[in-house]
């Protein structure tokens, strides 16, 4: 039985027996005096009767699709002719996967016969227990189905059970975010252990050189890579701090000229403007920062007589800080907006200026807010991958010159994880150990500053 | 009187500084405005190029010795005649003064190799043209069209130039005889990727990301949806609603890269699905783009009036009821916003979609939800990191098609929100 014959079977299952349920209740309504009608209306019986179909059968087929490999191989671990495995010396599963690799329609001239005896003979176990699980699925099918038309009477409350199911499928559905947590954290630990079996951790954090090639052919010169993060950390910190001083200076002064000074015109205006750069996607901000202001801080050093790569760490940092502007306009102009009038009214009512109203009332009440607004900025940026991997270098230096090319932690996990991938090597493991230092780092600051904004905001509400 | 003059002379510092204080502020607006103007002013300027093709006449002359190899005349003769040549003669026609074969090679790169292609498909479906001499326009290669469409690059020293002098001269007496003009380039919204500049398109990673997005919708959305009800009207307070609402707002902010490693370990490692195929691509954006629909939906849960809800519940619905059959509609326009706005961030997104392969180079438009493939902005990505010149603009037109996409999302996304929504 193929697939989409199975489905249309279900499918066409689930629609009569939508149907047969409603107006089975339907026709016992009629039956029924006032006052003893049933419990739910019609529909809902064949609702509960749909959602008993729907139920075991995905379950049971998801069930299928996770366990089948598992199962299949140990079947034809079993049933390998005694020949073939006694001659294979090495992994079974090594075998397993040269069979596996057979293509039946074209069998490559000299491969070992039982090998193809052994393909044959797993494509026809594929194709027998998929056709058995498909006819046990829809067994359980018309048994669920028989089950819920056999239970409509007026002592069964079709509506309560069906609300019940609904709402568990929804209470499934916000544990996702649950599930997708675990998932990242665990994923992101498994490796990275894998890979600090290999290098030692503190090796890792506190080590002062990066290279990370690993041997092609045993005892060659220079196989042991280098896997000391530090000049990673302190090329995302140099790009992040100059990132940081074009964005908080120019998104600053925006959030206070909109919020303080600017007529609800121009406001509604230029608002939208600024969020537009937050929506422009960053591969688009990476080409502008490699094609335009790369070669023009080139130029720049050229002509004045310095010679600088043009991917240096001043075009990434600065096209970077360009498209954080937004993020810290507009959270900072929330938290301008949420100061009470009633400080700005004192301070107008002392004599001060508008200005000084700003600098020495507004600002500073609203300081924790704009600390949380700097630090949600602060972490997307050192989670920013496109602008760097297009702009920034590769090579790992370990400098504070912002004309020099660095590299940061989201450009080595992309340039070791591009291409071919060895789960074996420390090489590509190394990108998970990355990866964790960055999930932790962002989500400090993050949770910092969710927090710190949380405690401002309390204070004025 | 000393008094008072100190008080007028601070007076108008103090006046001074206001005035100073809010230049600064509209500087600051001036900045970012005028970065977001040279962003989008340097693309286009770089970009509208590759919407031209240049193309130059030629007069083909189809030599039956050529095409012909065998005496029967086959069309299997056709298919595999050198039709190279052909364009190379063709070439020499125009230019009979050369002779020397190196010069003959550099001459017959003047013509995109994709226009063999091109004249074997006519000739096949007109097989009389055999022997004919037509005049046709032939599309250009490459480095003649970044030269053709950039006049101060002939000005560049030799050694710097795309093309030598001598390749400059042929192409200055190709303009003299009015033998060139520039097109639409066709090339580019109907074909995929390719190592040639002419020839490669964007319409494969087009095709790439709407199967990549369709999976991402039908995923998230109704997941995103049910959260989002679940949490705003039916969810008891409790700790485990707190700490799914802790971990909505924390996958709001992590970094999209570490989706991508999400995805390389759980999809690809564990569950053994492909590599650099949309339905992968699409559920990992999927994961992203929840937080965001879950947000919008909860917030335009958040507008509808309790008074809907207390009627319904007056009338003797129960919360189920009351929120598929009232709440729910009512709030449908501010949660398609949302969903468009998570979207069109989906669509923009490539650093997760980098770690699970979809950098490939596919010259193929993909067909499914399992073949290979890529999207729009890694498409951006490769054609940037490409180093032949003509790729430069093909990028720039790459961002300009993402982009003119993500106006047209959020140009309906406002659309909807005029439109449908209620203010109450």
């Amino acid at each position: 039985m193929g697939f989409w014959s199975f489905f249309f079977i279900l499918v066409v299952l689930g629609l009569s027996v939508h149907w047969l349920a409603t107006n089975k209740a339907l026709k016992l309504n009629a039956k029924l005096e006032k006052g003893s009608k049933l419990p739910s209306l019609p529909s809902y019986y064949g609702t509960y009767s749909l959602l008993l179909i729907i139920f075991p059968t995905s379950s049971l087929f998801l069930l299928w699709l996770v366990g089948k490999p598992f199962i299949l191989e140990y079947i034809l671990l079993q049933n390998i002719p005694e020949q073939l495995s006694a001659n294979f010396d090495g992994d079974p599963s090594m075998l397993i996967d040269s069979i596996k690799a057979v293509d039946l329609e074209r069998v490559f001239p000299g491969t070992n016969p039982l090998i193809v005896e052994s393909a044959t003979y797993f494509k026809n176990l594929n194709n027998y227990s998929n056709s058995f699980a498909y006819f046990s699925i829809l067994i359980v099918a018309f048994l669920s189905s028989y089950i819920s038309l056999k239970k409509i009477s007026t002592t069964f409350k079709a509506r309560q059970a069906v609300e019940k199911s609904n709402i568990n499928l929804l209470i499934f559905s916000s544990t996702i975010a649950i599930i997708t947590t675990i998932g990242i954290v665990f994923s992101l630990i498994f490796e990275a252990l894998r890979f600090f079996d290999e290098i030692p951790f503190f090796d890792f954090l506190f080590g002062l050189a990066w290279s990370p090639q690993t041997a092609i052919r045993e005892g060659q010169v220079a196989s042991q890579g280098a896997f000391g993060a530090i000049p990673i950390f302190s090329g995302t910190l140099l790009i992040t701090l100059i990132a940081m001083s074009v964005a908080i200076p120019v998104g600053l002064l925006s959030a206070v000229y909109l919020s303080e000074y600017a007529t609800p015109k121009i406001r509604q205006t230029f608002k939208p403007i600024l969020e537009i750069l937050a929506g422009v996607p960053t591969v688009v901000y990476g080409f502008f920062a490699a094609i335009t202001v790369g070669p023009f801080f080139k130029d720049l050093a050229n002509y004045s007589g310095f010679n600088i790569a043009s991917e240096s760490a001043i075009a990434a940092g600065g096209v970077m800080g360009i498209m954080i502007i937004p993020f810290i306009s507009s959270l900072s102009d929330d938290v301008i907006s949420a100061v009470p009038q009633s400080l700005r009214d004192g301070s107008y009512a002392m004599g001060a200026t508008k200005s000084e109203t700003v600098k020495k009332i507004i600002l500073p009440s609203a300081l924790p807010g704009i600390i949380g607004a700097i630090l949600l900025a602060v972490s997307r940026a050192i989670g920013e991958t496109m602008i760097v991997v297009m702009a920034a270098g590769i090579a790992a230096n370990l400098t504070a010159n912002p004309f020099e090319s660095v590299t940061t932690v989201t450009v080595q996990i992309v340039t070791l994880l591009i291409g071919d991938q060895e789960f074996d090597s420390a090489k590509t493991l190394a990108a998970f150990a990355l990866g964790i230092t960055l999930f932790v780092a962002t989500l400090f600051l993050n949770l910092l500053a969710l927090r710190i904004v949380s405690k401002y905001r309390e204070r004025y509400e | 009187m000393n008094n008072l003059k100190k008080i007028e002379y601070s007076l108008k510092k103090r006046k001074r500084q206001e005035s100073r204080f809010k230049i600064y502020g509209l500087l600051g607006i001036a900045t970012a405005v005028s970065f977001l103007c040279i962003i989008l002013s340097s693309i286009f300027m770089e970009g509208k190029k590759a919407f031209l093709s240049t193309y130059i006449k030629l007069e083909v002359y189809f030599d039956p010795d050529i095409i012909y190899t065998s005496n029967d005349q086959k069309e299997e003769d056709i298919k595999f005649a050198n039709f190279q040549k052909i364009i190379k003669n063709s070439l020499n026609s125009f230019f009979p003064e050369i002779s020397d074969k190196g010069e003959l090679r550099k001459l017959s790169n003047f013509i995109s190799s994709s226009e063999e292609e091109n004249l074997m498909k006519l000739v096949l479906k007109n097989k009389q043209l055999v022997g004919q001499k037509i005049t046709l326009w032939l599309l250009a290669s490459s480095k003649i069209d970044v030269i053709n469409k950039n006049p101060d690059m002939e000005l560049i020293a030799e050694e710097d130039r795309l093309i030598s002098d001598l390749e400059l001269n042929w192409l200055n007496e190709i303009r003299s005889a009015n033998n060139i003009k520039s097109n639409f380039n066709k090339n580019f919204f109907v074909k995929a990727d390719s190592t040639e500049p002419e020839q490669a398109g964007i319409w494969g990673s087009l095709v790439g990301s709407f199967f990549t997005l369709f999976v991402t919708l039908i995923l998230s959305f109704p997941i995103a949806v049910a959260a989002g009800v679940f949490l705003e009207e039916l969810a008891p307070k409790n700790k485990f609603t707190d700490f799914i609402e802790v971990n909505i707002n924390n996958l709001a902010a992590v970094p999209s890269i570490i989706f991508g490693l999400l995805g390389l370990a759980i999809f690809l490692n564990v569950m053994h699905l492909p590599r650099s195929a949309p339905i992968v691509g699409g559920m990992v954006l999927a994961l992203m783009t929840l937080p965001t629909i879950i947000i919008a939906t909860r917030a335009s849960l958040k507008a509808v009036p309790p008074s809907i809800r207390e009627a319904a519940i007056g009338l003797g619905a129960t919360k189920f009821q009351t929120v598929t059959h009232h709440v729910l509609p009512l709030s449908l326009p501010g949660i398609l916003t949302g969903t468009i706005i998570g979207m069109s961030q989906a669509l923009g997104e490539s650093a997760p979609l980098l770690m699970i392969g979809m950098v490939a180079f596919i010259v193929d438009v993909p067909g499914s939800f399992l073949d290979s493939s890529t999207v729009l902005p890694v498409q951006i990505y490769l054609w940037k990191s490409t180093a032949a010149r003509g790729f430069v603009e093909l990028t720039a037109a790459g961002v300009m098609v993402l982009l003119s996409f993500l106006i047209l999302m959020n140009g309906i996304a406002v659309f909807i929100r005029q439109k449908f929504e209620k203010k109450w």
